[in-house]
């Protein structure tokens, strides 16, 4: 799950990562009291949106008085804000985080996340702050310093003190990354993060290292045992769509293609569209209805698919082992029987009960196209499409 | 010959009380699978479908000498319930639970190093050596008994590659999920070496998806290690980045983790890889040289 960046500020000020001072605001009168408040020579307002990239986009402007900090904020608010992770759409500005500028001296960079191959959690550090980590890691992968925390014993802070010193720092500035470390450590762990990013982290000309940037994500495997994340929740910053079939317990994610695929299984429903792409089209929507599907179930999913103004022709995929096919049969016919179909759906069933389900679905009055095997699906799908211009990366 | 499991292996299940645990319990024993204990905390004395319920897991082991166990138990307790069962010094566990927190994972995969056991999962479809006992929840007619390896991060892919074997006439010495989350119990390199040192296995079939370095690990390996043929297929050739396609280790995160360099390590280490879902089983036919 994504958060805000005020939000993760706020849960890193609880443990004890410093950030800059500031507080956020829904409207330009508010962003402009803020700014005041806040006083000092320079302010910045930053739109709220969950991507990155905001900079360049124009969503980061710094403001000579509060008058400016209003005007900024309202060039923002209610209006889109497109970067290279919001696609060309981009994504609505609902809130603006105004905060005190700050007198940098260096910027760093700073993360923790999980090391799948390591099974632990690394910390990772560069000198080269305020630019993508990746591109770094990409061009100099020396610039980039890790420590792995134990396991059970998690980060002791001799680990954090070993990172600061072979990152280079020296003094004060080490003790003090050291210690930042450490408690950037703590929010990631006691939160269940999967990734918690600080870019830049800054040193001030006073001495201070702040988080002048954060983002927070955290394992929704875990979000059972942390109501108060569960809380920060932002439905405005999800597709509707993905929304609704969380709420039905499906895992949806739309793509820009045209044919909708509904499969059982996370590996199968990702090898559902490779396959739609070698015949000749694109997928829609990843859609995993899981195991012990119920026909409400297969239900609610139809219909979040055929919602989707996008999709052109549907491809249903069930390899029936603990999903009976059966059941998938009867859920499809309810969902068609209140959902007016204004597409061709191929439909392809097979293992546990598939020639029951088959019997089904041709009994039933609706018109579908049964596939035998993936690729004759794949194909039939395809050469259902509307006739048109070969798809790609249009849209 | 199979790998992990045969026709001798003594299996409990934790959580056999429960929906999921009695229903696959059922398939299991149908299955031919020595089921001879469930566990369950607070129902032990019972029997269940036939089979006799413990309060704990070590008790069932020194009751009935149960060498494996089978987990349906829901993900906020499951990694004690795999705790308990290491404890317990059960050689096999198969993880079955799907959305555990991946900390928890860090926890477990630390107990199970330097421990007599080995574990499967979490989140996978579990093991079968066909003909002789099935642990986990894949259909068991799909499967022949024969030569042919099977590992994966995937369930249900898993099956359409299984009948897609199956129906070539090439039947399959062990079939193995490894599971789709971000940390799994047991990797691709590990059950690729017991494949290779297994007298029963001819070839293996390995199915990857994106996100993380298991396939590459495996290519790794495979180049360096390996003389069996083996023919790959990766999903997720489509997904875009940053997206977490269902499983939760399945995420093209920070540029890495492509279908394509999975491939690309695959093919470099000798393995044929399929591009199609549906090539499956001839890419290995091919690769044998039939």
């Amino acid at each position: 799950m994504k958060i805000h960046e005020f939000q993760a500020k706020e849960i890193l000020r609880r443990h004890g990562v410093p950030t800059p001072r500031g507080r956020i605001a829904r409207t330009p009168e508010e962003a402009g009291q803020i700014a005041g408040e806040l006083g000092g020579e320079v302010s910045v307002v930053k739109a709220q949106i969950h991507a990155g990239g905001r900079g360049k986009g124009g969503g980061i402007r710094l403001a000579r008085s509060a008058a400016e900090a209003a005007a900024h904020a309202r060039a923002m608010l209610g209006m889109p804000l497109v970067t290279h992770q919001t696609g060309p759409a981009g994504r609505t500005v609902r809130k603006v985080l105004v905060e005190e500028g700050l007198d940098i001296d260096r910027e760093f960079y700073l993360a923790v996340t999980l090391d799948r191959a390591a099974a632990a959690p690394v910390v990772i550090a560069s000198l080269d702050g305020g630019v993508e980590i990746e591109k770094v890691a990409a061009e100099r992968p020396d610039a980039i310093r890790k420590v792995w925390a134990d396991p059970l014993l998690g980060l002791s802070p001799f680990r954090a003190r070993r990172l600061a010193f072979g990152l280079g720092l020296e003094g004060k500035t080490a003790g003090r990354f050291a210690g930042f470390v450490t408690a950037l450590f703590e929010a990631f762990l006691t939160n269940d993060g999967s990734l918690a990013e600080i870019n830049p982290l800054v040193l001030t000309r006073a001495g201070d290292l702040l988080a002048l940037d954060a983002k927070m994500t955290f394992d929704d495997n875990a979000l059972f045992r942390h109501p108060d994340l569960r809380a920060l929740r932002d439905l405005d910053e999800e597709d509707p769509l993905e929304t609704e079939a969380s709420r039905h317990d499906l895992s949806y994610i739309k793509l820009a293609g045209s044919v909708g695929c509904m499969v059982n299984g996370a590996g199968l429903a990702m090898a559902t569209m490779d396959i739609i792409k070698l015949a000749g089209a694109m997928p829609a929507n990843f859609l995993d209805v899981g195991g012990g599907t119920d026909p409400g179930k297969v239900a609610s999913a139809f219909r979040i698919l055929t919602s989707d103004a996008d999709v052109q022709a549907v491809l249903i995929n069930i390899f029936g082992g603990i999903v009976r096919c059966d059941r998938v049969a009867a859920g499809v016919i309810q969902a068609l029987q209140s959902v007016r179909l204004r597409v061709p759906v191929v439909v392809r069933l097979e293992g546990t009960n598939a020639r029951e389900a088959a019997r089904m679905l041709e009994e039933s009055t609706l018109e579908f196209v049964v596939a035998q095997g993936m690729e004759d699906a794949a194909e039939k799908v395809v050469a259902a499409l509307p006739r048109r211009a070969p798809e790609g990366e249009a849209r | 010959m199979s790998i992990l499991i045969d026709a001798d292996t003594r299996v409990l299940v934790q959580g056999i009380t429960g929906g999921e645990g009695t229903f696959h319990t059922r398939q299991m024993v149908a299955y031919g699978t020595r089921v001879v204990a469930g566990v369950t905390p607070g129902k032990g004395g019972r029997t269940h479908e036939g089979i006799p319920v413990f309060d704990t897991v070590d008790q069932a082991v020194e009751r009935t000498g149960a060498s494996a166990a089978v987990l349906f138990v829901p993900p906020a307790f499951a990694a004690d319930a795999i705790l308990e069962a290491i404890d317990a010094g059960v050689a096999l566990v198969v993880t079955i639970t799907e959305g555990i927190p991946a900390l928890d994972m860090v926890r477990v995969k630390a107990a199970l190093a330097g421990s007599k056991t080995r574990m499967i999962g979490p989140n996978c479809p579990g093991v079968i050596t066909p003909g002789q006992c099935k642990i986990g929840i894949m259909p068991g007619d799909i499967h022949r008994p024969g030569a042919i390896g099977v590992v994966s991060r995937s369930g249900t892919l898993t099956y359409e590659a299984v009948s897609q074997l199956t129906a070539l006439g090439l039947g399959q010495s062990t079939c193995i999920g490894i599971g789709g989350d971000p940390i799994p119990g047991t990797s691709f390199v590990d059950l690729l070496e017991l494949f290779e040192a297994d007298a029963g296995t001819e070839a293996v079939v390995l199915i990857g998806e994106i996100g993380g370095t298991a396939e590459e690990e495996a290519a790794d390996y495979i180049r360096g290690h390996m003389t069996k043929p083996a023919a790959a297929f990766v999903a997720g050739q489509t997904a875009p980045p940053g997206k977490r396609m269902g499983h939760a280790g399945a995420i093209i995160a920070g540029g890495k983790g492509t279908a394509a360099e999975k491939i690309q390590a695959l093919e470099a280490a000798g393995v044929a890889v399929a591009r199609s879902p549906a090539e499956i089983g001839t890419t290995l036919q091919a690769a044998l040289g039939r």
